[in-house]
């Protein structure tokens, strides 16, 4: 607090709240590949995990700085041995705990062993797209039965029972039977999420990305089963998170930059969002950094905050106080310079990218097969040194 | 919905109402969600513990806070608001 950072001094004026929500990335590994994950392509390239002590020393300096909600997601956190662990220790802190899971290496035991050491919630995601669940969710229903098994066991245990699902082109015209799959389960929230096409989404773009033929309908179906489920009194909350590619403005990013959220990374780099490792933008490390001076003085965190540094069209622009000029990550990846607008805006010179892709979506032929999958092979292939 | 005063309420599974040093104000937070409440929601959702009916809870209340005079309107208002959020359930 006491020597003048410049990055400080340039925001002096912000008025920079706590992050509230803190997502602890554990681990890249992973024993699945999708191929929309949000992992970076060079995944394989860090190696180094934070410690148990590490992360313990982030959750508690996280916490002390007012962050309430905390997730456990990764790669599969469940591949950490001291996870339950963790767990405990967070939620003695004072955190609502969730753990964000592929399912893959659940048991019962571990289940009830999380709810003793105070876990408030399991989100299970449901990964249709690894060859496997594609063909369970079209009727096998080998893999698929771990999941329900899952789900069940969660629900008995006494949490919430949070189902994720990841949407894109090869699975969007199934949105009725996994909303009826996921009533019958008696899920209390359901994430309908087409991906976002950033990492290993943004190399399968074309052969991820539903057409506006295919959202429509989706769309329909997801509103008319919204509005049954009111009818009947069902509690169960559909959310339904469509790609922002056929909008004609971005998407307010992470509620603003370095203004909710942060994210340690599995060897420790903070970062305003858990895409925002690929920006040409150097971040803390939480091994040499305190959470607070990452949080308030770092450059990396002041690097978008506020609106001094947006270019136009955003800096003349009425907007701009209600999307923040968009995503940073989604800028950078199709204009080239993260400073510039999310193309996704229509005021955007390179919208016409965003409307080539949408073009694409109408005509792709790709198939599940031709996808590039999340594996370390793969992952090697993207690392350029 | 409409609740009566007879009714026992309870927070929902996954829902959990808490204290919040850093923020000043009582919270309600669930699966990757929170929201803030003002200080008579907090008041009123910190009585909500599943086994007293509303009834109870407004006599509790009007006790606590004997300058605000009868509270039930206000105190079934708001708990019935809290129902249809789904964030209590009748138990
Ligand atoms: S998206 Fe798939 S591959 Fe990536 S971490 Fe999650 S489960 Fe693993
Ligand atoms: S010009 Fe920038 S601030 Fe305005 S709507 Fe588009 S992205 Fe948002």
């Amino acid at each position: 607090m006491m020597s003048p950072n410049p990055a400080k001094k340039h925001n002096a004026h912000l008025n920079v709240g706590p992050p509230l929500w803190l997502l602890a990335e554990l681990t890249y590994r992973c024993p699945l590949q999708c191929p929309y994950c949000s992992n970076p392509l060079d995944f394989a390239q860090t190696e180094k995990e934070l410690t148990t002590d590490e992360w313990i020393r982030v959750l508690r300096q996280g916490r002390e700085m007012g962050a309430a909600q905390l997730g456990f997601s990764g790669g599969e956190p469940l591949v950490r041995t001291d996870l339950e662990e963790l767990i405990g220790e967070a939620r003695s802190l004072g955190y609502y705990t969730n753990l964000i899971t592929s399912g893959l290496g659940l048991t019962e035991a571990k289940v009830n062993a999380f709810a003793q050491a105070g876990l408030d919630h399991i989100q299970v995601s449901f990964q249709a797209s690894d060859p496997e669940l594609n063909n369970a969710i079209a009727g096998s229903r080998k893999a698929f039965d771990q999941k329900l098994k899952m789900a069940t066991a969660i629900k008995q245990a006494g949490y919430p029972m949070v189902l994720n699902f990841v949407i894109h082109r090869h699975n969007i015209h199934q949105m009725k039977d996994i909303m009826a799959l996921c009533k019958g389960l008696d899920a209390d929230f359901v994430e309908l999420a087409t991906c976002q096409y950033y990492g290993w989404a943004l190399e399968n773009r074309e052969g991820l990305m539903p057409s506006k033929a295919q959202l429509v309908k989706a769309e329909h179906e997801v509103n008319d089963y919204r509005a049954e489920l009111e009818a009947s009194g069902s509690a169960m909350k559909l959310i339904f998170v469509t790609p922002d590619y056929y909008e004609e403005r971005p998407k307010a990013c992470m509620n603003g930059w370095g203004s909710l959220f942060l994210t340690v990374a599995p060897d420790g780099t903070a970062l305003p969002c858990h895409s925002a490792r690929l920006l040409p933008i150097d971040f803390p490390n939480v091994k040499d950094t305190a959470l607070k001076s990452v949080w308030y003085d770092s450059p990396g965190f002041n690097h978008y905050r506020g609106d001094a540094w947006m270019p136009e069209p955003c800096r003349s622009c009425d907007e701009k106080g209600k999307d923040f000029g968009g995503c940073r990550c989604q800028a950078y990846l199709l204009t080239g310079s993260a400073d510039n607008a999310d193309p996704v805006c229509s005021k955007s010179s390179y919208h016409d990218r965003i409307l080539a892709a949408r073009k694409s979506a109408d005509h792709s032929a790709i198939g599940i097969a031709d996808l590039v999958y999340r594996n370390s092979d793969n992952s090697r292939l993207f690392f350029k040194s | 919905m409409d609740i009566s005063t007879d009714n026992v309420l309870r927070l929902r599974r996954g829902f959990r109402f808490q204290w919040e040093p850093a923020q000043q104000c009582h919270v309600l937070l669930y699966p990757e969600g929170m929201v803030k409440l003002n200080e008579s929601a907090g008041a009123i959702l910190g009585e909500v513990d599943g086994k007293r009916s509303v009834k109870d809870i407004v006599a509790a209340l009007e006790q606590t806070f004997p300058e605000a005079g009868a509270l039930a309107n206000d105190v079934c208002q708001f708990l019935e608001h809290a129902c249809n959020q789904h964030w209590l359930e009748v138990s």
